[in-house]
Parts: structure tokens; sequence; C-alpha cells
């Protein structure tokens, strides 16, 4: 499994990861991984569950830092930036959580208007025509004056976006936009997605296991696996990919290079309980 | 054997790291502190939260604690005919002890557990990942008006304790047991410094207001972010600060009087 | 909850603190200690002072004139040094005062008693009285009743 260079199928990288190493505890999540994700385009990072993928956009985010290797946004070093330089960055990226991430003491027109209170003095007239414009954008203009705890989980997403389109920015991470959505409210985000993406040229980036939806709106995809990067390409070329690893995630097929079984003794043994090893066969006789 | 001496080890070695984490934690919050000014509405908020909420409770157990201690204080004053003094006894108890360890108490149990479950839960739902993908500083935004708020709502909580449980006294003692009113305002007045009494009652209180706040915010953000990583964070608020008002209350009392 | 009424409560909670501090300062303590510092401070020396304490009161005709401040053992006239700190407003005790330690009630607290004699010449401050009476120490006056039957 080698890294895949993808600097020549792409423009210029507005994300660069370069022999990145990431550890949570003693188990190592990234070992050396490689990744360009392009400008102004819809790239989807997909893979397994567990490889990381929420971790990836924290790295990106500066959230959480590296134990070695760059991280480039915009020609950034992330990990080694000052808390101010961080900052500053941070204001031109948008992140979409999981579970929206709304601050739950504030209306939705306030949570929208957030960030502009927070990093401006904009006139509260300016800050209102911002907002509704946002959520005019979303859909949900008529949400403003429910709590976050009044809306749906689909709903809540687009009020996030709505809250990370306000400062402009000029990337946005969605972390697991469709997990979860009933399929009116996932159609209604990948067209969203694809919306701002086209009309703000913002260059995006879905970490998704939602195979065909994401594949859908995306430009580019990179699948990660193990800590590497598997394969990357543009969706077309994904289907196309003679690897037998890429074929089996595609179709979702339950047994191949990715075994259905994990590792364990043989199965005839096992159950005849002639393989003595394991501890729960140990207290089952002595109990 | 050598487990036993590893695992002891090692539970002390955690105990440190956390305590280490816990200070510069706090350090943050204080670098955080001067964001503050001009945007008072996140205090004035905290302010609501701490001080307001836990407003009713306090006046409630005040006039009970100073009812008790005038039915005690006269039970055993009677004895030696000196019930005259039920006022100074009241008030000397009150503002030396009772009135700041209650309220720190008190103020632990109602307000420092909400500011711990707030903020647990705060960081389950990713609201601080996301503020702080906004480039707010949750240190700024969201712990340094809690800790300055606590700092000023548990002297202040205390004083009124003080106040009511003094006026509960005056209940049970002047129109119950019958003490002479005059005795029991001017025993009080003549005995009570306010410089001694008073006013370390209320340092008291405005440590112990730093070391709730303190815990609670801290273990809400340093919790594990699930349901019971949220829940057991709020038990060991409670529970630590209780410990810390009380040890602390022993240690500034041996320093002041 | 909006913010008009969270604002407006919490003002009424500050206005009820400085109300509880208010009272607490007017009616149930004493300032005296506070701007005990602006007073004047004379000194007494006493065979034996008994129970009586620092921040003890310190009065004249039964009014209470100060405090006392500190209490020290001199080790060259083996002696017990009481420094009274009295009120500026006092200021003209003759030379000839009398300063006994007197007990409030039969178990009370001690206290010091200043009878003004009639000299013309006033204390200055820092000045000493020489005119004390030790304290009535019930266990030797007992021992003495015993002892002179």
């Amino acid at each position: 499994m080698e890294s895949v260079n993808t600097s020549e199928q792409i423009g210029t990288p507005w994300v660069k990861i370069r022999d990145m190493h990431f550890q949570r505890g003693s188990k190592s999540i990234f070992r050396g991984i490689n990744m360009d994700i392009p400008k102004g385009q819809v790239t989807t990072i997909m893979g397994p569950s567990g490889t990381g993928k929420t971790t990836l956009l924290k790295l990106i985010g500066g959230q959480l830092k590296p134990s070695k290797g760059v991280i480039e946004v915009d020609g950034q070093n992330v990990p080694r930036l000052s808390r101010n330089k961080l900052y500053e960055l941070r204001k031109s990226m948008g992140m979409l959580f999981q579970s929206g991430a709304l601050l739950t003491d504030l209306t939705v027109f306030d949570n929208v208007a957030f960030p502009v209170r927070e990093h401006t003095n904009l006139p509260e007239s300016l800050i209102r025509h911002l907002v509704l414009m946002r959520l005019h954008a979303v859909g949900l203009r008529g949400a403003r004056d429910l709590f976050p705890a009044e809306l749906s989980g689909g709903m809540a997403r687009r009020v996030a976006l709505a809250r990370a389109l306000i400062l402009d920015p000029t990337m946005i991470m969605y972390d697991e936009p469709f997990t979860g959505q009933d399929p009116i409210s996932m159609g209604v985000l990948l067209d969203l997605i694809q919306t701002v993406n086209r009309a703000l040229g913002l260059t995006s980036i879905i970490v998704s296991h939602d195979l065909h939806e994401s594949m859908s709106i995306s430009d580019f995809v990179v699948i990660v696996s193990d800590g590497q990067v598997i394969e990357s390409g543009s969706p077309e070329q994904l289907r196309a990919s003679s690897s037998a690893w890429v074929q089996q995630f595609l179709n979702g097929a339950a047994d191949g290079p990715v075994p259905f079984q994990l590792d364990a003794p043989d199965y005839r043994d096992d159950l005849l309980g002639v393989v003595n090893k394991t501890a729960g066969i140990n207290a089952m006789g002595k109990s | 054997m050598i487990d036993l001496f590893a695992r002891f080890g090692r539970s002390w070695l955690q105990l440190f790291e956390r305590l280490g984490r816990a200070h510069l934690f706090l350090m943050q919050i204080i670098i955080g502190l001067p964001a503050l000014f001009g945007r008072w509405y996140l205090l004035i908020k905290q302010l609501y939260a701490t001080g307001v909420m836990t407003l009713l409770i306090i006046l409630v157990s005040g006039l009970f604690v100073g009812m008790v201690l005038a039915l005690q204080g006269y039970n055993s004053l009677v004895r030696f005919s000196a019930e005259e003094a039920l006022g100074q006894f009241v008030a000397l108890v009150l503002f030396r002890e009772l009135a700041p360890v209650l309220t720190a108490l008190l103020f632990a149990g109602r307000a420092g557990s909400a500011m711990t479950s707030e903020i647990g839960l705060m960081k389950a739902t990713e609201q601080l990942a996301g503020l702080e993908m906004m480039a707010v500083d949750p240190y700024q935004r969201v712990y340094a008006p809690r800790l300055l708020a606590g700092f000023i709502a548990v002297p202040a909580l205390t004083a009124m304790f003080g106040a009511v449980a003094i006026l509960g006294g005056h209940l049970v003692g002047v129109e119950m047991l019958g003490v002479d009113a005059g005795a029991y305002w001017s025993q009080m007045q003549s005995e009570v410094s306010f410089r001694h009494d008073v006013l370390s009652g209320m340092l008291k209180a405005l440590v112990f207001g730093f070391v709730i706040c303190w815990i609670a915010i801290f273990e809400g953000a340093d919790c594990i972010p699930t349901s019971e990583g949220v829940s057991s964070a709020t038990t060991h608020t409670v529970v630590y600060s209780s410990l810390a008002v009380l040890g602390l209350d022993f240690v500034l009392t041996a320093l002041m009087f | 909850m909006n913010s008009r009424s969270v604002e407006i409560l919490v003002g009424v909670f500050m206005a009820l603190f400085l109300a509880a501090m208010a009272f607490l300062v007017l009616k149930a303590s004493n300032l005296t200690s506070l701007s005990g510092n602006q007073g004047y401070e004379l000194s007494a020396y006493f065979e034996n002072i008994g129970g009586l304490r620092a921040r003890a009161p310190v009065t004249a005709g039964g009014v209470r004139v100060g405090q006392v401040s500190r209490i020290e053992y001199d080790a060259e006239t083996f002696q017990a040094k009481v420094t009274l700190s009295i009120d500026e407003q006092y200021s003209s005790f003759p030379e000839d005062t009398t300063a006994s330690i007197y007990t409030a009630g039969l178990l009370g607290e001690q206290y010091i008693g200043l009878e003004p004699g009639a000299e013309d010449v006033v204390l200055m401050p820092n000045d000493e009285i020489t005119l004390t009476q030790s304290a009535l120490v019930l266990e030797r006056l007992i021992g003495q009743v015993l002892l002179n039957r």
C-alpha cells in the first residue's frame, strides 16, 4: 500500500499534507500520510470506520497537533502557527460538525450571527442582513427564533452550515454530514453543499462513508485506510481502479481484502475447545 | 507485589499529572480574563446562572441556620444566665465560619455541579470544538466569565446568608424566646468587629468561590465527553470542591484568627 | 429568559448584596477597629492581667473609649505590658489616671477601666499610665480567703 502523491492529478493544492504521523495514546492513527486537496473543488475523504477521518479534519483545523510532519493550508504550516495566526487562519475555515455544534443557549439567529459578533464590530442592522441571507440560502429563515433543541438533526446541520458560511470562508470541512439523515434532508444537504461550492468557489472537504451520495457531488475522492492513502482520484478513476481493496470498499462487499473475520483461532478447534488459549474458555473451565 | 507498587505509583503520577494540568488550565483562564473587558454581558449571564439561581436556596438555608443557631445558643447560654450574649454568639459563629462555609457548600452543589455538567455537555456536543474552529477561544468566552462570576457570587451570597441568618436569629431569639432586642443587637454590634470578623469571613468566601469554580470548570473541560463522563465529572466537582472548602477553611481559620 | 430580564435580576442580586453588606456594617458589627489606627496609643504595666485579651474594650466612666491593641510580656520588669488604643476624641486623660482590669459580670470578659485623676498635665500619645491595678484573679482571692481564716 504505497501512498499516492496526487499533485500531478490536480491543480493547486489548497491543503498539503506531507509525511504526517499522528498517535493517540499508543495507537498510531496516521503513519506518514501524504495528501493533496485541490482548491475550489469538493473533495471527499472516505475510508472504513476508525481510520481517523474526523481526526484528520481536526488536524487540518489545528485542534490536534501531529507528532511529525507538515500540514499546510494555503501555504501555512498549521502545526507550527502561533496561536494568533492559527485563530486568524481559522476565520477563513468553516467546519461543520456532525452534531452541528450549535450553541444551545442561543437562538438560531444568534448562533449564525455569533462569529460576526465575535470578530467584527458591524452594526446590528448589517448583521441582520448577513444572517438572514445565510439563513435564506439554507432555507431556514423561518427558524430564526427557534433554539437548537427545537431543530431536527438535518435542520441543525443546515443552521451550522449557515453559521460556517457567515464569515465568507475559503474552505469548509464537513464531518459526516449525511450520517443519520432521512433521504429528503440528505438530498437537501447534498444540494446545499454542491450549490455553496459552485456559487462561492469554496474548497470543500467532506468526511463521509456514505459512498454514493458523496461520490455524486465530489470532484476528487481520497480513500484512507490504516493510516495511509490507499487511492485517490476523480470518482470515475476510482470506479475504474484495479485495486481489489478499492473495489471491495466501493461495492461494499462483505469479504475481500478486508476480511470478514477478525484474526481468530481455527473455528473448528475453537468450538471443540482444543485451543485453550483464550481467557473465556479458561474461565468457563474453572466455574 | 511489584505490580501493586507500580499501580500505586501510577495512580500518584496520574494525580500529579492532572493537578499540573489543572494549574496550567487555571493560568490560561487568568490570561483570558482581560478579554472580558467590554464584554460584560458574558459576566452578567454567568452571574445570573451562578448567583441569582443560587439565591433562593441560600436565603432559605440562611434563615433556618440563623434560627437553629439562636435556639441552640439560647439553650446553652441560658444556663449561665448569659442569654444577652445571644446576638454576639450568633453573629460570630456566622461570620467566621458558617456563612462562608455553608454558602460555599451549597454553591458547589447548586452552581458548581451545574457549571461542570454544562461545560461537559458543551464538550460532548462539540460546542467547545466548534467555538475553537470559529476562532473563538473557549478560555476567554466560556471559562473566564464563569470563574469571575463565582469569584463575585460567593462573597455576595455569603453576605446575604449572614444578613438573613442574623434576622432568623432575631426571629427566634427575640420574638420567640424573649431575649431583649436591645441586648441582642447591641451585644452583636459591640463585640463583632467588621474588619476581623465580617471581612475575614468574606475573604474566606472569596477564596472558596474561586476554588469551587476552578474545580467545576476544570472538571467540565477535562471530562470524558460521554454521558457517563459528564455525570462522573459532576459528582467529582461536588465531592472535590466540598473537600477543598472544608480543608481550606481550616487553613484559613488557622491563619486568620 | 431574555437578556433584559437577566440583566434586571442580576441588578437586583447585586443590590441585595450591597444591602446585605450595609446591614452587616451598620447593624451587626462595628467599624471602630477599621478606623482604629486613627486613635493614639497609651501603655500600662500590670502585675497580672488575668484573662485580658487583645481587642478587649477600654472604658472610662463605663463608656467605651478604645480597645486593647497589644499585650506583651516585658522581660525586664517581669510585668505585662498592655498597649491601649484610645479613640482620637478622648484625648485629655490626666497624668494620674488609673488603669484597672475589671471583669464584666462574675464570669464575663475582662476589660480595662480608666479612672481619670485630678492633674492638669494631660497624657500624651505613647505615654505610660503609671497607676495600674491588676486583675482580680478569682483563684488567688479564694486562696487568700482560705489562708487568712
